[in-house]
Formats: C-alpha cells, sequence, structure tokens
C-alpha cells in the first residue's frame, strides 16, 4: 500500500543516540518495506525527559532476516516487522 | 480479592518473611499518595483486582470468536483494539494489532528494548518474557527458541518476528487445530494458550 | 545490498545495554512466578500515577534504563519498577526523598514483615 510520491522502501538512519530511545541498534542503516502505516504518536525520546513532545508518524517496517543478519543467516526470507518513528526513516535510495 | 478480616490469615510466604527495600518502598510510596490525596485506597485495590481479571483466558476467547466468526477475524485483523472491545473487555489504552499464523506462516512477539506486552488483554507477561535469552535471541533466532519451547516448523513455513518496539501491543492468532469444526467457541477457547498467543508454541 | 555500518561504539554512542535485540544470549530458561501483593501494588501504582498525569511509560522506562545493566541483572522485575517508579514520583514532585525516608523509618517500627507492618492481607 503507498500514497502515490511516497517510498514503500525504507532505511533506518544510523543513528547512534545516547539516551532513551526506541529504535533497536539492530536495524540501523537496515532496509525495509513499510507493512502499514499507523497514527502519530508523542515523540518517546522528548516524553521519557518530561519535555513537550509532538506527535510524530509511526510506521511498521517489515525487514527481511537477510536483510538485518547478512545473507548467510539460516532462514534469510523470515522476516522482523518493527515500529519505527519516521523521522528515524529515509527512503532507501537516499544517498 | 475480598479478604476476612475475622481471623488470622494463614502463613503466606511472599508476606511474612523479613521486609525488603522494595516492599518498604512500595508501602511507603502508597500511604505517601493516599496522605496527600493523589490516591484512595479504594482505587488501588480496584486496580489490583483488575489486573487479576486479565488473563490469558480473555484473548483465548478473542481468539476462538475469530476462529468462528469469519466477520469478527477480519475486524481482529483490520483494529484489534476495537474487536475486543467489541467483546466487552475492558482494554484501556492497549493498541492492539493481531497477527495470524497460517498453514505457511507462524508469528512470534518480543519486545528487545523492555518488555512491552498486551497486559490489558492477557493479563501480566511471564518472566521468561522479559529475560536477556528471549529478548536478544528471538529476533535472531526465533526458530532456535522456538525450539527450547518445544515447537517446531513444517517445511516451508515462515516466521514473522514482531519487535513491540512503540506504541502497539501485538497477539498472536494461532492456527485452529484439525479436527475441531463440531466445536463451539467455549470448547476452542479452552485450547488457546498464553504461549499460542505470545507465538512461541502454535496453540 | 547497502549496508551502512553503524558508528564505532564510543561510550557515549554505544548501543544502550536495554537495546538487547541480537546480542549474545543462553538458552530461554521458562522462568515465571506467581506474583506477590507487593509486585501487584507496584503495578498499581505506576499504572494509576500515570493515569493521574504524574509521570509517562517512557519517562518509567528511561528510569529503568538509567539503572544499567548491573540492576537488570540482580534486580527482580517489580524491584527495579518501584525504583523506577521512586524516581520518577520524586521527578514529578509528588514526593520528596526525605518523605520517603520519613515513611520508611516509620513503616519499620511498625513490625518485621509485609504482613505484619500493612495491617492486613
Amino acid at each position: 500500500m503507498t500514497e502515490a510520491g511516497l517510498p514503500t522502501r525504507v532505511r533506518v538512519k544510523a543513528w547512534a543516540l545516547p539516551g532513551h530511545i526506541r529504535t533497536p541498534g539492530y536495524l540501523r542503516g537496515k532496509t525495509g518495506e513499510i507493512e502499514r502505516r499507523l497514527p502519530a504518536f508523542p515523540n518517546p525520546e522528548l516524553l521519557a525527559y518530561r519535555l513537550p513532545a509532538p506527535e510524530v508518524p509511526l510506521l511498521r517496517v517489515r525487514f527481511t532476516m537477510a536483510e538485518i543478519w547478512g545473507p548467510d543467516t539460516p532462514h534469510p526470507d523470515d522476516t522482523l516487522d518493527a515500529e519505527i518513528y519516521a523521522h528515524w526513516l529515509e527512503p532507501a535510495d537516499a544517498p | 480479592m475480598p479478604h476476612d478480616h475475622t481471623h488470622p490469615h494463614p502463613l503466606r510466604p511472599d508476606q511474612d518473611g523479613p521486609l525488603t527495600e522494595a516492599q518498604l518502598t512500595e508501602i511507603a510510596l502508597r500511604e505517601l499518595l493516599i496522605e496527600k490525596g493523589v490516591l484512595t485506597p479504594a482505587q488501588i485495590t480496584a486496580q489490583v483486582t483488575a489486573m487479576d481479571a486479565r488473563s490469558p483466558a480473555n484473548g483465548a476467547a478473542v481468539v476462538a470468536r475469530a476462529w468462528t466468526d469469519p466477520a469478527f477475524r477480519e475486524r481482529l485483523l483490520t483494529n484489534g483494539s476495537a474487536a475486543c472491545r467489541e467483546m466487552g473487555y475492558d482494554i484501556g489504552t492497549l493498541n492492539l494489532i493481531a497477527v495470524e499464523n497460517t498453514a505457511v506462516t507462524h508469528n512470534v512477539i518480543v519486545c528487545t528494548l523492555c518488555s512491552c506486552y498486551p497486559r490489558n488483554l492477557l493479563g501480566l507477561p511471564p518472566d521468561w518474557y522479559k529475560s536477556r535469552a528471549y529478548r536478544s535471541r528471538t529476533v535472531r533466532d526465533p526458530r532456535g527458541v522456538l525450539a527450547e519451547f518445544g515447537t517446531t516448523l513444517r517445511e516451508g513455513m515462515t516466521v514473522r518476528v514482531h519487535d513491540s518496539t512503540a506504541d502497539m501491543r501485538y497477539i498472536v492468532v494461532p492456527e485452529r487445530p484439525a479436527g475441531t469444526e463440531g466445536l463451539d467457541a467455549e470448547a476452542l477457547a479452552a485450547m488457546v494458550t498464553r504461549d499460542g498467543m505470545i507465538g512461541v508454541t502454535r496453540l | 545490498m547497502h549496508d551502512t555500518p553503524p558508528p564505532p561504539d564510543t561510550p557515549l554512542t554505544a548501543r544502550g545495554w536495554f537495546d538487547m535485540g541480537g546480542t549474545e544470549a543462553g538458552p530461554v530458561l521458562p522462568d515465571e512466578h506467581d506474583f506477590a501483593l507487593w509486585e501487584k501494588r507496584v503495578d498499581a501504582l505506576v499504572i494509576l500515577c500515570q493515569a493521574e498525569g504524574l509521570f509517562t511509560v517512557d519517562g518509567l522506562r528511561r528510569a529503568l534504563e538509567d539503572m544499567g545493566p548491573q540492576a537488570f541483572e540482580t534486580m527482580t522485575y517489580y524491584e527495579r519498577w518501584v525504583a523506577s517508579l521512586r524516581r520518577n514520583l520524586v521527578e514529578s514532585g509528588a514526593v520528596t526523598p526525605t518523605e520517603i525516608a520519613a515513611k520508611i523509618d516509620e513503616i519499620r517500627a511498625r513490625g518485621l514483615s509485609y504482613g505484619e507492618v500493612t495491617g492486613h492481607d
């Protein structure tokens, strides 16, 4: 499912942020397919520190095990779905 | 659960051993919050009771209805929370996504970052779900973790792992067992286990 | 296949200890236990205080994370939750550390067991 002009393949930014984050390290730099778009929620990275937290769209992204763990992983076509906040995502073909 | 105060309670290991720091802290915070008018004893008791009422039996009933009512199944897979509320469950602010096992797909749920779990439907999660081993290995070696729970998958099946990283919570709708066509929803619900709804077993 | 390597780990940017996905670990031990009343009360206080707007689940998690991996290895789930609850309540201004300490002294003076100092089941 895609809205016109919006990417379906996205890459998780390889940020390394100290403090409270909800983007797991094992997914950083990995590319996946948007499985579904969810409502926007207040940014937990700010809520955690009692700061005003604007809402950020949340997306479920599906990754293959091969993408995450490498082509030699025993079951490369098994998948992993995770909810990633939009500010952690960029189009898969971004430089 | 209501308690009769007219006679002494029997020895309870969790209440009659030496007080721990954690217990002292709980009592202190609870009493201070009551003294300050932030909470009432009735509210606290009601919340304990409400959580006690939440159990895998609720999830099992939802699953059994999905097995027997195709229109409900569609609604459940589209909007898990609305479907649970439709059945009368008080799930509070739970944002539920139901994922369905099939003959070729097996789903399993984990929260690698902490221990997120659909508590308002299934009740409190087991200790193993919150363990380092489960949180670290399920996203990397789900079939290995499944094997430790005695679950092996048929040739050609795909595993889908769901890492509960943000605001959604998850329940697996296990595959309906073969040979159960004659059973009603209540009998079917009795077959649905917590571990099946987490996804470490097929049922 | 494009694969951006993560930045090198430094003390400031290393993955959080709590970010456990894919890290080394042994077998899953099928541990579970029936929750004690004090644990259920901790759980209830955490839920109710959030409903009162005193803190968020994000603050609860952040305080748990700030307790570090040693706490995860040596304390039980609800021992950590009550510590996080205390931290969050102090941060909210709902209680002060002095009030907590004084209350604990008062409780200790009542008796030696949970049942005894809470006066009922």
